[in-house]
């Protein structure tokens, strides 16, 4: 047991699914020689060659073309999006026919889509959001954001395996940051399943990716007050785990929902939503949601600080929401 | 033959291309017949629309078939095509029966999409090798480049041919996506059909340059220019971009020069269209023409015709019948299928050997040759734009020499 960077767990899992399956090849901007914007791609190039390891064009929408052509003939390419806010540049390409490919005319599209996403790191408007919403609402993608090196490694390998298009979110405030021990060999994580990263009776704190972090602190501080926060990883938007939100909800009754995409059309209202529609009758307290403003993501730090969820904001949310 | 691009403009009744290369009676038969089928599919489908069976939108390609039929015929059944709405010829000469086309606009629970979608928005992964269009233009590009890579990545020298019309020509896709394939050199063929109006908008008022093949050159690729109403033309035009991609030189830009002779769709009636500009198409209409010209050589004789005919309608009859007998789909399959579970239809037909592209094989340097020190002197990379692996093979001796030099459509070096 080695320990790994998220970013490094990400890379493990397209050197080993590239030796495994030679359907599989990247493609992208600056992949190849350069290893990437961040350098998850490194070495795939003098390990795979050119033909496996394409460098691009500046041209988002002819990466998601080409890589669902390339799909139609069997191979699972995996796309790379320089930073997840030029996903708007293929917006179209993803969401008319990568996403309807197999509804409409049943040719399924397996391929994958990593992005680096996420704040926190003073990127400025377009190289911070967290545009998840826009394809969770896309009927036919996939959406995966993890937040631990070792649910990062083995999603992705969920992902270049399924045969449906799979997006995957990279925070990349989490690349370096976190550390986990991951296993020797070649495991896999299951797309649709939330993981319940700490248990408690009081209430539930329901998040993703790097936030998923921030509640595991904040619940560390209510726990010193007497308030035991489980704490739920949804790890996959798209197809969401509701049972693993339900089962949690049942034995706390009451749900707070943290994410770092902006309020209004979040996840955090359709879980809300949810609850609502399901389990009604689980709710001893108010839905309660933790969520960046709905405004385009500052350069400025304090701008962007006051934009994201901070801890406090998590443990003050938390805190209310127990008493009530 | 095909008169190639220069940076003249042309004449447009210049361009009337005759064919050079031989070509068998049979061949000139079955391109008569498919033109014909296109049209009397497509006149059925009028008088469906006109009782309110077809339930949805119709496109005409009337006076276009010759471009379908014509490039599709250049094809084998390995290569791929990707239809637009005005290419039901293409999809009967793949092989689609008329069935599946009527079934398709009608809704029905028999059609390729199951009543999911209409018009030609369906495709065949695994026998046809057709790749289904959307709605918006372009974007065919970019996909049917990706077919061709993938297609050379396994070793099957397959060519991918799709359709833009004049308007489609202005989007960002098609720029993305043709600048790619002349990138990677793909097997890509792009039929840009000039019929003249885009929905409304004539041509001159989309563009300003008289010939949209005029294009091709920025991005370092070859042209040709063919008359689309001369099925023969467009027909010999496509077998040379076919050789030319299996031999490595692709992408291929065909621009054929045409007339759209109905409206957008059946609701619009084109009253903006100038009524002797449909006249003097009227009179070059490529199966009446083309008709002439077979009778004239002798090749269709009046038994032919009658034989030819009475075969299209024939199946005309019997697939209109089995469409219109067809239930609609059950309500509950709306909320089917939206992931797909279970084995992929098509897995990779490798053509070459798979140890070719799998480890060990390390010998790639992750380093650029970018030729000089950029000086912008003729000859550097922006003259001669290369694929992938075979930049590696070409410039400098990144890659493994061995490995590209048994591709079958590798580019030849210094191509003029």
């Amino acid at each position: 047991m080695a320990q790994t960077t998220l970013l490094e767990g990400i890379r493990q899992a397209l050197f080993e699914e590239m030796e495994r399956d030679p359907a599989v090849v990247c493609i992208g901007e600056d992949i190849g020689v350069y290893g990437g914007a961040f350098k998850v791609t490194a070495g795939l190039l003098e390990r795979f060659g050119w033909e496996r390891v394409i460098d691009t064009p500046i041209s988002e929408t002819a990466i998601i073309g080409a890589a669902c052509g390339m799909s139609y003939l069997g191979l699972r390419p995996v796309c790379e999006l320089q930073f997840v806010d030029f996903i708007a540049c293929c917006f179209n390409q993803l969401t008319n026919f990568v996403a309807k490919s197999f509804y409409l005319w049943g040719a399924p599209v397996p391929m994958v889509v990593r992005a680096p996403s996420g704040g926190g790191v003073h990127g400025g408007p377009f190289h911070s959001q967290n545009p998840e919403m826009y394809f969770a609402h896309t009927p036919g993608l996939k959406v995966v954001y993890p937040s631990t090196p070792y649910d990062a490694k083995g999603l992705m390998k969920s992902a270049i395996r399924d045969n449906n298009p799979v997006l995957f979110f990279e925070h990349k405030a989490l690349y370096r940051r976190i550390k986990d021990e991951i296993p020797a060999g070649d495991y896999t994580v299951p797309i649709g399943k939330a993981a319940v990263r700490r248990e408690g009776r009081d209430l539930t704190i329901v998040s993703y990716a790097a936030l998923a972090h921030t509640c595991m602190d904040a619940a560390a501080e209510l726990a010193k007050e007497g308030i035991e926060a489980e704490v739920l990883d949804l790890r996959t938007i798209q197809p969401l785990d509701k049972d693993s939100i339900l089962a949690s909800l049942k034995k706390t009754n009451r749900l707070l929902i943290v994410h770092e995409d902006t309020r209004f059309g979040g996840v955090a209202g359709e879980i809300a939503a949810i609850v609502f529609e399901k389990a009604f009758d689980d709710l001893d307290a108010p839905v309660r949601r933790v969520t960046s403003l709905d405004t385009p993501v500052p350069y400025s730090p304090p701008l962007e600080e006051r934009f994201l969820p901070q801890l406090k904001d998590v443990v003050v949310a938390a805190r209310e929401l127990a008493r009530y | 033959m095909a008169c190639p691009i220069s940076a003249t403009t042309h004449e447009f009744e210049a361009l009337v291309t005759h064919a050079t290369t031989a070509i068998t009676p049979d061949q000139q038969l079955d391109l008569y017949r498919f033109m014909l089928l296109d049209r009397i599919v497509e006149d059925t489908m009028t008088k469906l629309f006109r009782q309110n069976i077809i339930v949805g939108g119709l496109y005409s390609s009337l006076g276009q078939e010759a471009i379908s039929v014509g490039t599709t015929y250049a094809l084998e059944k390995r290569d791929w095509i990707a239809p637009m709405i005005r290419n039901i010829g293409g999809l009967l000469v793949k092989g689609v029966r008329p069935r599946d086309i009527f079934t398709q606009h009608m809704a029905r629970y028999t059609s390729p999409t199951l009543g999911k979608d209409g018009t030609s928005h369906f495709g065949d992964l695994k026998n046809l090798h057709i790749v289904s269009p959307i709605s918006m233009l372009g974007d065919l590009i970019p996909v049917m480049t990706g077919v061709a890579m993938a297609g050379r990545y396994l070793g099957q020298n397959v060519v991918a041919l799709t359709w833009i019309g004049d308007g489609g020509t202005s989007t960002g896709a098609f720029h993305e996506g043709l600048n790619l394939a002349a990138q990677q050199r793909a097997s890509l063929i792009l039929v840009i059909e000039n019929n003249q109006w885009a929905y409304s908008t004539p041509v001159g008022r989309q563009v300003p340059i008289t010939d949209l093949a005029d294009r091709a050159k920025a991005y370092g690729c070859q042209a040709f220019i063919v008359d689309g109403n001369d099925v023969e033309a467009v027909f010999n035009t496509s077998r040379e971009a076919v050789r030319l991609c299996r031999a490595g030189q692709g992408p291929i830009v065909m621009e054929a020069k045409t007339m759209r002779m109905r409206g957008h769709a059946q609701h619009d009636s084109a009253e903006y269209v100038p009524k002797d500009m449909f006249d003097y198409w009227k009179r070059r209409d490529p199966i009446d023409t083309y008709e002439k010209r077979l009778t004239d050589a002798g090749v269709l004789t009046a038994k032919k015709k009658a034989e030819i005919l009475a075969g299209i309608n024939a199946v005309i009859e019997e697939d209109r019948a089995f469409a219109e007998s067809s239930p609609f789909p059950p309500p509950e399959l709306a909320e089917s299928a939206i992931y797909h579970e279970g084995p992929l239809p098509i897995e990779p037909q490798w053509k070459r050997p798979i140890a070719e592209v799998t480890p060990p094989r390390s010998s790639v340097k992750s380093v650029w040759n970018v030729g000089g020190n950029g000086e912008f002197k003729s000859g550097d990379g922006a003259k001669e734009p290369a694929p992938a692996q075979a930049s590696a093979a070409n410039s400098g001796g990144n890659g493994d020499k061995r490995a590209a030099a048994k591709r079958p459509a590798k580019p030849a070096r210094g191509r003029k």
